[in-house]
C-alpha cells in the first residue's frame, strides 16, 4: 500500500500508510492527523484539507479542476504554485512516496 | 412502536416496517430513543405511516447522499412528489434540481459564499458577534434563542445580503414554512402553508433586483446573470434559496451550539481555555443536535441499498441526525466533545448537494462563540427549555440562562 509523507509546519514527519481508493483527506484524517481540519468532508467545498504537494512530486498528480484552483484562492495560509487541497488527490500506487508539506493554519 | 419483518435481504417483503411517525410531537420531543430503534432495525426501514423508506445509519446516509442520479432531488426533497402533486411554491432551482441544471445554479451560489468572500465578510460578522455580547453582559439575565441564537443572524446575515431593513420581521417565519413544508401533510404544513402568503409576497419582493443593496450576496448573485452564468429570471430564485435556508438554519445551529455549551460546563471550560477550539466547537454542535434533522430523496429506478431492494419511485427519507449519533461511525456519539474530530458528519448533508452556505455557518458559529467565551465566565440555564416544533428544523423556543461576566 501507498505511503505517504507529510511534513508539519515544525518540520517533523509523520509518514501515513495508505489504504486502496482513498484521498490523501482521507489517509490524513484516519491516521488522527494535525494539521487537516477537511470539514467539508471531501466535498471540495471548505478548503481545510489544503497541502503544499513537494515540487518533485507535483507533476506526476492528476490536474486540478476548476474548482479546486477557485478554492485555493480562499485557503487561510498563503497560496504557493505548489498549493493542492489533499481531498481531491486520490492516492495510486504511483503516489507511493509522496511527500506533502501542512500549512501554517487551515482557517 | 412494533417492528415486524427479518432483517433486509433482496427480498422487498423483508426490509422492516416500522410503525414510527418522524414527524409526530412526541417524536420531537425525544427523537433519540426513536432513532436508535430505527437504526437498529436494519440498514433500511419501511415506515408505514408515510409510506415511504428510510435510512437512520451513517453508511446508508452517506451512500443515498452520494449517488444522486439515483436518489434524485429534482422530485423534491420533502415527502410530496413533484411528479404527482404540484409543489407548493416554485421548486428551488439548486436545493430541488439534479445535474446537470444543479451543476449550474450551485457553481453560482458557490462562488458567491466562497472561502475568498469569507475572508472579506470576517471581520463584520465578528465586530457584530462582540456587539452582541456588549449587550448581553448588559442584561445579564436573558433568553438565549430570541436574545442571541436570533439577534446576532438577525443583525448581520440580512445586511449581508442586502436586504432592506423594512419586513425583515417575515424572514424568519418564512424559513419555517419552508421547512415545515418538506414534512407530511400533517398539521404543522397545512397550517404552515395556510398562513404563507404574506410572507411569500414579501420574499418573492425581496428577490428582485432593485431591493438588494450592492455588493451583498444577494446582487452578487443578479451580477451573475449579467455574466452569462445564469439568465435573469433564475436570479431571483437563487437569491430565494439563500433567504429560506441561511437565516433560520444558523439560528438552530448558533441555539444548539449555546444550548450544548450551557448544558456541558465542563466542554465551556475547556473552550475558555482555548478559544481556537471555537469554531469545532460549533461544528460538534451541528453534529450532535443537527439542526437540519431530515431531507428525502426520489428513487430514479430500481435500487439495492444495503441488501433491500427499493423500486423506481419511492421517496427515502435520510435521518441525518441519527447519522450523526451512529456507535457504527462514531465513538461515544452521544457526548458533546468540542475537540472530537467532526469531518465526515452529516449535519450540513454531503455530496453536490452538500450545504452551499455551510461556510457562512461556520463563520458565524465560531465568531460568536469565541466573543461568548472570551467575555462570559459561566451561563446558567434558570427555567424550562421550551422547544420549537417543526418538520425539518430542531431547535428551541426560548432557554432562560444568566450569565457571569469573565
Ligand atoms: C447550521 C446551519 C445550516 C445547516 C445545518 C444547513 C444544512 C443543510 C443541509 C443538510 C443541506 C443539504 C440539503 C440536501 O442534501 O438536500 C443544505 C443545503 C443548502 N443550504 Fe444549508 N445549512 C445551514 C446554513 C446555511 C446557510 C447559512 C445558507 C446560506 C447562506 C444555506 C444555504 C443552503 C442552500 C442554498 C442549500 C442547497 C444546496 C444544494 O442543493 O446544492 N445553508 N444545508
Ligand atoms: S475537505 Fe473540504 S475542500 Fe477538501
Amino acid at each position: 500500500m501507498p505511503a505517504i509523507t507529510f511534513i508539519h509546519p515544525d518540520g517533523k514527519s509523520e509518514r501515513v500508510e495508505t489504504s486502496g481508493g482513498e484521498s490523501v483527506m482521507q489517509a490524513a484524517t484516519r491516521h488522527g492527523l494535525d494539521g487537516i481540519l477537511a470539514e467539508c468532508g471531501g466535498n471540495a467545498m471548505c478548503a481545510t484539507c489544503h497541502v503544499y504537494v513537494d515540487e518533485s512530486w507535483l507533476a506526476r498528480l492528476a490536474a486540478m479542476a476548476g474548482d479546486e484552483d477557485a478554492l485555493l484562492d480562499g485557503t487561510a495560509a498563503e497560496r504557493r504554485p505548489n498549493s493542492r487541497l489533499s481531498c481531491q488527490i486520490d492516492i495510486t500506487p504511483e503516489l507511493d512516496g509522496l511527500v506533502v508539506r501542512l500549512p501554517e493554519r487551515q482557517v | 412502536m412494533t417492528v415486524s419483518g427479518t432483517p433486509a435481504s433482496t427480498d422487498p417483503a423483508s426490509v422492516p416496517h416500522l410503525d414510527v411517525d418522524p414527524f409526530d410531537m412526541t417524536f420531537f420531543a425525544d427523537p433519540y430513543p426513536a432513532h436508535q430503534r430505527l437504526r437498529e432495525a436494519g440498514p433500511v426501514v419501511y415506515l408505514d405511516k408515510w409510506n415511504v423508506y428510510g435510512v437512520a445509519r451513517y453508511a446508508e446516509v452517506h451512500a443515498v447522499l452520494n449517488d444522486p442520479v439515483t436518489f434524485c432531488s429534482s422530485r423534491g426533497v420533502g415527502l410530496s412528489d413533484f411528479k404527482k402533486e404540484t409543489p407548493w411554491r416554485p421548486p428551488s432551482l439548486i436545493l430541488e434540481a439534479d445535474p446537470p441544471a444543479h451543476t449550474r445554479t450551485r457553481a453560482v451560489l458557490s462562488k458567491v459564499l466562497s472561502p475568498t468572500v469569507m475572508k472579506q465578510i470576517r471581520d463584520r460578522f465578528a465586530a457584530a458577534a462582540e456587539e452582541r455580547v456588549d449587550a448581553l453582559l448588559e442584561k445579564r439575565s436573558f433568553d438565549a434563542i430570541t436574545d442571541l441564537a436570533e439577534a446576532y443572524p438577525l443583525s448581520i446575515f440580512p445586511d449581508a445580503l442586502g436586504l432592506k431593513p423594512e419586513g425583515r420581521e417575515h424572514l424568519i417565519p418564512y424559513a419555517s414554512v419552508v421547512f415545515n413544508a418538506f414534512g407530511p401533510p400533517n398539521e404543522l404544513r397545512q397550517q404552515a402553508i395556510a398562513r404563507s402568503a404574506p410572507h411569500q409576497a414579501y420574499v418573492a419582493e425581496q428577490c428582485q433586483r432593485d431591493n438588494l443593496a450592492p455588493g451583498g450576496f444577494g446582487a452578487c448573485i443578479h451580477a451573475q446573470a449579467d455574466e452569462g452564468a445564469i439568465t435573469a429570471t433564475e436570479a431571483p430564485l437563487l437569491v430565494r434559496s439563500l433567504l429560506s435556508a441561511g437565516l433560520d438554519t444558523t439560528v438552530n445551529g448558533i441555539g444548539a451550539a449555546v444550548y450544548c455549551l450551557a448544558r456541558f460546563p465542563d466542554q465551556w471550560q475547556r473552550l475558555r481555555d482555548d478559544l481556537t477550539l471555537a469554531r469545532n466547537a460549533f461544528e460538534e454542535a451541528v453534529r450532535f443536535e443537527s439542526p437540519v434533522q431530515t431531507f428525502f430523496r426520489t428513487t430514479t429506478r430500481e435500487v439495492e441499498l444495503s441488501g433491500a431492494t427499493i423500486g423506481e419511485g419511492e421517496k427515502v427519507l435520510m435521518f441525518l441526525a441519527a447519522a450523526n449519533r451512529d456507535p457504527r461511525r462514531w465513538d461515544q456519539p452521544d457526548s458533546y466533545d468540542i475537540t472530537r474530530r467532526t469531518s465526515g458528519h452529516v449535519g450540513f448533508g454531503s455530496g453536490i448537494h452538500m450545504c452551499v452556505g455551510q461556510l457562512v455557518a461556520r463563520l458565524e458559529g465560531e465568531v460568536m462563540l469565541t466573543a461568548l467565551a472570551r467575555r462570559i465566565a459561566k451561563i446558567e440555564i434558570t427555567g424550562e427549555p421550551k422547544r420549537r416544533f417543526n418538520n425539518t428544523l430542531r431547535g428551541l423556543d426560548s432557554l432562560p440562562v444568566t450569565i457571569t461576566p469573565a
